[in-house]
């Protein structure tokens, strides 16, 4: 049952020339929400701090300016860190590189976890016995304990963290997918396709993926988040881009032991982790959100709500 | 208002035995085979591969002669099969082999962790469920109120930080910059457990519960506020029960089992958040040990540690499953 | 009936008095429902009718001084025995629900509490509200059980509520409403979703509860057949007003509002083979209302004057007949009889559909679920499977169309056999039987438009090119009543009657030799119902369909089907000519079944001058 006060607005008549973007105007909608608003500017200040940043940086990320954990001063506005180099400069020039593996990530994880979860689904069977198990069985290392693992198998490289990072999320990806996938294959609209006798590959690419790719957006959302949280704890703990890099994780490891020198050090990386994944897992709420509104219109309710409020980490 | 004329007809249930026993059957019987190809996924990853464990611990410079003891040691030169048995037996009686950074039994050396460990999450677990439940329950009764909206936001805020982010903020709060009421280290001197020290554990524990209590207060919030606006609270109400009945009896028991499943869900994921939380702390526990055995590449330690976290999973999850169902009596009892 | 004769003659004075009703969206001054009056005596029951939207629920739960949430009281009083409900406090009000007065919920299923026991449900209530020590709880369950024809045994009140059968839920929810002896009940569709006989049987509870204490009821209902065996007034709700209130005689027998009217006429009879009539468009939301007469859009007798102010509540026969209609007084000069069907030609055997069924037994997993069915739908003929919940009429009508596979047998289309799964069917003849669905609300993906969805089938089966494609989707369109307009709409933006057209133009595009329809108007109104019935009546006809309508409502089948089969727990129990079976039943399954169906005509007297 439509929802009053919805808009009605015809869209002009004709067959094949409309298709209607949903997932585009969730997107839009989710946007023009306060909560989408105050998310994408909390991350939009940062991926413009990670980005243009280390353009600007006054000084090498790398070079001693100054004194071990001195204050700021005029030419080093946030002191020096552990070793004398410019707080602000690495800082600005510390970022870019954990919002690429993050970004690749989710990526990966979401694909390989939709491609999972929606196979699982559509091909039933031993097919999905086998997938949901793998499943299990990568569900059973947490995602920071994953990536150790392999990080200690092959060593800390960058492109093994965003596969550990991006494998360990696939399995809450496909397992979300699927259940979408299952639910929507069982309602009436797609069995009156299937009724035709349309070949089943044709119903899962015209009927069934069009209502997956909202739940899909929320899931990247929320991986977004999670990959940032990983992908920054891994350089905290010294398995990341190794030293002198400039990087906001290994920053807080190397300058807490001066806190009370040069507090600034440690407070700006971890503001900046902080302003960015609470900016992404606002917006992707706003998505959420919005999203369900537009499933409860439809009278369909995806297995997102119970996700979103529960997945943890 | 649709009416559709597809109820369950009974007609398909036959008798296959309690529905709790079943459960418990069936799932323990996955579980035991997640743990199986969880262990063997560990052992092959970290024993087997190209680049074997003693190439990998020695390095490059590693002389041939020391390479072959090392893998004399390590059993590498038996079958696949023969060492995984070898390793599985001694992980079960207590004989996981020696760790190569200092010698040591690696039981003896994870046993202790893990108790101190085990403190910390059991603490935080029973903390953050007793927080999140009872905020969220008095967010629901007060759904839109300014209570409600600030914790809301707040909670959506605190789901998103890293635990490290979390226990830094605190360290500057209380340790270090502003307040110094609270060690920012919590470590052990040796032969002494973590309850005999509490003040070291005050803000470890913290950590996990800031990190935690979010998405139990959320699920408990929504849960809550569903069994409020069901039709069985209002036929409550319509009956005339005082104010206290119908959130206790009628709304509250309702609200349990889906919260459950989400402090289940939240136990599980501080077996993973504690790695990060025991390191910036320096508290003695499996995370800790588990940083340090990454780093000098003690292979044994690992192992140990990762199987232990993945059966604590596996069984934490039957057992959230199993609290779960006792809860509900619509799946609990057959019709 | 004779509910109404006896209480004519000694007048209770007045339990229930409201004045003015007004309920609003709260925060706004938009009224969902508003200027709502009534006065129900001791011992009268007060029949609520209306469709979905109406706004009756919201009525009957300000009985209670309740209201749901984002609803606000914008104004009223609601007087029970003088004192006002809408005016109580919090306190004041929780001593007076469950025990002044006391509600019957539409879903009992939903309103018990999934988590306790039925017998701590019936014992809180009781405990709410007594002085303790008057009667020990134990005692006084199992006596308030047992008047509602329920055995109260230790072991049936430790039950829990899904362990129970639709009509034990709702016999433990009448118990619960009459446990404290209230002045006041009120009932909110308490017996949809149960079977006729349940229904029956549930609904005579009911009134001799009412009648042995002296309870005032407010009975709410969309089933006007009900309310006719069980008011003796009757309250007609519109768009969130009363538009017409009397005794229940006149209101069957001389409705004078056109809404009453159309509605009357919408009811499918069991009794004749009538055209049914529908009322076209939808009624107006809160918010959206028009300025004058809410029902002037679909009045079939609407004047200019309508369209500018709101009627006022007229009274006729004394007072005793109020109707919000400015042309209440006129003599009704409309459509006064009801059509009957006209007798259909015999078949002339142009087509070749013919639909023949052997031995089909069907199972879902290991429990069996249909024994041994023979049936027979020839040519341009309809015949109509009728069975309760659970006989097995859904899963025959999904063998025959290939959703089920899982049966054996012989289902032979044209002479061929058919596969048992749609996957296995050749193309001609998925195309040859199409099958509708009972939801219109979940049959039509809600991503595409009413084009597309319409054109898919098309597109599938033929080998048009796009341009023709559309022009037959266009005629499709206008053939079930619906304008080009509507081509570019998505299913959200329809009403429930408009989508279960689209779904017949989808089912018709392709043109089929079979139509195979599963329950299509249950989830509808019945004033769109009557419409959809119509309308497959016609297409029926101008098509040279064959059909098999699948129904509960056995009051329908005389409305469009010439051959009825009877199935009840799996097997047929009885088939033949329509007005055969349904006038000179032979199996007693049958006869109780007809016997058990609230029926208009009973309440209707002297052949009113509505019809």
């Amino acid at each position: 049952m439509a929802v009053p006060g919805t808009p009605i607005d015809a869209p002009p008549p004709g067959i094949a020339r409309l298709r209607r973007h949903e997932w585009l105007s969730v997107l839009s909608r989710a946007v023009r929400t306060r909560r989408g608003t105050v998310g994408l500017s909390l991350m939009a200040l940062v991926v413009a701090i990670a980005v243009v940043g280390p353009f600007i940086a006054p000084n090498s990320p790398t070079e001693f300016v100054t004194a071990p954990f001195s204050g700021p001063a005029p030419g080093t506005p946030l002191g020096g860190d552990a070793l004398g180099r410019d707080v602000l400069s690495r800082v600005l020039a510390g970022g870019w590189l954990i919002l690429l593996m993050a970004a690749a990530a989710t990526l990966f994880g979401v694909g390989a976890g939709a491609a999972a979860g929606i196979s699982a689904a559509y091909l039933r069977g031993w097919a999905d016995a086998l997938i949901m198990r793998s499943v299990d069985v990568v569900l059973a290392f947490p995602s920071l304990v994953f990536a150790l693992l392999l990080v200690s198998i092959i060593g800390p490289k960058l492109w093994l963290i965003v596969l550990a990072v991006g494998f360990s999320h696939a399995p809450q990806v496909a397992r979300v997918l699927r259940s979408s996938t299952l639910d929507i294959s069982e309602r009436d609209f797609v069995k009156a396709v299937e009724l035709q006798g349309v070949k089943p590959r044709l119903i899962m690419a015209r009927e069934i993926l069009p209502s997956l790719i909202t739940p899909l957006t929320v899931e990247a959302g929320l991986r977004l988040t999670y990959s940032i949280i990983i992908v920054a704890g891994l350089s905290f703990l010294g398995f990341g881009q190794p030293p002198p890099a400039p990087n906001w994780g290994l920053m807080i490891n190397e300058n807490r032991i001066g806190l009370q020198l040069n507090p600034w050090g440690v407070v700006v990386p971890a503001a900046l982790i902080a302003v960015l994944t609470i900016g992404t897992n606002t917006f992707s709420d706003a998505v959420a959100r919005v999203a369900l509104g537009v499933g409860r219109q439809a009278e369909e309710i995806t297995p997102l709500e119970g996700h979103v409020l529960v997945a943890p980490r | 208002m649709v009416t559709v004329d597809a109820r369950a007809t009974g007609a398909g249930r036959g008798r296959r035995g309690h529905p709790i026993g079943r459960l418990v059957v069936s799932r323990l019987g996955g579980g035991v085979i997640t743990l199986i190809i969880v262990s063997i996924v560990v052992f092959a990853a970290t024993q087997i591969l190209p680049g074997n464990a003693a190439y990998a611990v020695l390095g490059h410079n590693a002389t041939p002669a020391r390479l072959h003891a090392l893998e004399l040691q390590l059993g590498l030169n038996r079958s696949a099969a023969a060492q995984y048995a070898a390793w599985i037996g001694g992980l079960l009686t207590g004989k996981a082999g020696n760790s190569l950074a200092n010698g040591q039994p690696v039981w003896a050396l994870v046993a202790p962790r893990l108790v101190n460990s085990a403190v910390l999450v059991a603490l935080s677990g029973l903390a953050g469920a007793l927080i999140g439940v009872l905020l969220g329950a008095i967010a629901a009764l007060r759904k839109d109120s300014l209570f409600d909206y600030v914790l809301s936001v707040v909670s959506l805020a605190v789901t998103a930080l890293p635990e490290f982010v979390v226990a830094i903020s605190l360290v500057i709060l209380f340790a270090t910059v502003v307040f110094q009421v609270l060690p920012a280290v919590s470590v052990l001197p040796p032969g002494t457990w973590a309850w005999q020290q509490p003040e070291l554990l005050v803000l470890p524990i913290a950590t996990l519960v800031i990190v935690v209590v979010p998405y139990i207060f959320r699920m408990m919030r929504a849960a809550m506020i569903e069994a409020l606006e069901s039709e069985y609270v209002e036929m409550a109400r319509l009956k005339g029960l005082p104010a206290w009945r119908v959130l206790l009896v009628h709304a509250l028991p309702n609200a349990v089992p889906p919260t459950v499943q989400v402090i289940g869900l939240n136990l599980l994921y501080l077996a993973g958040g504690i790695v990060v939380v025991e390191y910036v702390f320096d508290f003695p526990g499996i995370g800790q040990g588990l940083v340090n055995a990454v780093s000098n590449r003690d292979i044994p330690v690992i192992q140990l540690i990762v199987v232990i976290l993945a059966a604590f999973y596996v069984f934490m999850n039957i057992l959230t499953d199993v609290v779960a169902l006792l809860a509900t009596p619509r799946r609990r009892i057959a019709r | 009936m004779m509910v109404g004769a006896a209480h004519a003659l000694r007048p209770q004075p007045a339990r229930l008095v409201v004045e003015n009703l007004r309920i609003v969206v709260a925060g706004t001054s938009t009224d969902v429902v508003d200027e709502v009056s009534f006065t129900v005596r001791a011992g009268e029951v007060l029949g609520l009718v209306g469709e979905s939207g109406s706004g009756k629920t919201t009525v009957a739960l300000a009985l209670l001084g309740y209201h749901r949430r984002g609803l606000a009281v914008g104004g009223g009083r609601v007087m029970l025995d003088g004192s006002d409900l809408l005016a109580m406090s919090a306190e004041e009000l929780q001593g007076v629900r469950g025990a002044m007065v006391s509600y019957v919920p539409q879903d009992p299923g939903s309103a018990l509490n999934p988590a306790l026991p039925v017998g701590l449900q019936l014992g809180e209530i009781l405990g709410a509200h007594q002085d303790p020590g008057v009667s020990r709880d134990a005692d006084r369950v199992t006596e308030v059980l047992a008047e509602a024809q329920l055995d109260a045994t230790r072991e049936f009140l430790r039950r829990y509520p899904h362990q129970l059968s639709g009509g034990q839920q709702q016999r433990v929810a009448i118990a619960m409403a009459f446990a404290c002896r209230p002045r006041l009940i009120v009932l909110d569709e308490p017996t949809t979703g149960l079977d006729v006989t349940t229904q029956r049987h549930v609904l005579e509870t009911i009134r001799s509860l009412c009648r042995s204490y002296g309870v005032a009821a407010v009975y709410v209902s969309h089933d006007l057949a009900v309310i006719g065996q069980l008011a003796q007034q009757v309250a007609v709700m519109y768009a969130g007003r009363v538009v017409e209130l009397g005794p229940t005689e006149t209101i069957f027998g001389a409705p004078a509002h056109p809404y009453t009217r159309a509605l009357l006429r919408a009811v499918p009879s069991p009794e004749r083979s009538e055209v049914l009539e529908g009322i076209e468009g939808q009624a107006p939301r809160p918010g959206r209302r028009p300025t004058g007469c809410f029902f002037a859009p679909r009045c079939p007798d609407v004047l200019p004057i309508c369209r500018e102010s709101p009627p006022p509540f007229v009274p006729l026969l004394a007072g005793a007949h109020l109707v919000r209609c400015v042309r209440a007084e006129e003599p009704v000069t409309r459509s006064v009889i009801a059509r009957t069907v006209p007798a259909s030609d015999p078949p002339t055997s142009l087509s070749s559909g013919t639909l023949e069924v052997r031995d089909l037994s069907a199972r879902y997993g290991p429990a069996p679920v249909l024994y041994e069915i023979d049936l027979r739908v020839g040519p341009e003929q309809c015949v109509a499977i009728v069975g309760e919940s659970g006989s097995g009429k859904t899963t025959l009508a999904r063998c025959v169309v290939g959703l089920h596979d899982n049966w054996t047998g012989n289902v032979d289309f044209c002479g061929e056999p058919l596969a048992c799964g749609a996957r296995r069917r050749t193309k001609g003849s998925l195309q040859r039987i199409q099958y509708v669905f009972q939801n219109p609300y979940t049959s039509l993906n809600p991503r595409k438009t009413v084009g597309q969805i319409i054109d898919q089938p098309l597109e599938h089966f033929s080998h048009f090119s796009p341009i023709e494609r559309e022009r037959r989707v266009v005629a499709e369109l206008e053939d079930v009543s619906l304008s080009s307009d509507f081509l570019g709409r998505y299913p959200d933006q329809l009403s429930g009657g408009e989508r279960q057209r689209v779904a017949l133009a989808r089912a018709l595009v392709v043109e089929p030799e079979l139509l195979v329809c599963d329950e299509v108007t249950s989830a509808l109104d019945v004033s769109v119902q009557a419409i959809i019935v119509e309308l497959l009546r016609r297409l029926q006809r101008e098509r040279n369909l064959a059909m098999l309508f699948i129904t509960h409502n056995l009051a329908l089948v005389r409305s469009i089907a010439q051959t009825v089969v009877v199935l009840s727990a799996g097997k047929v129990v009885e088939q033949g000519p329509v007005e055969e079976v349904l006038e000179r039943p032979r199996e007693t399954y049958t006869i109780r079944l007809l016997e058990d169906i609230p029926k208009l005509a009973e309440t209707r007297t002297n052949g009113g001058r509505w019809r």
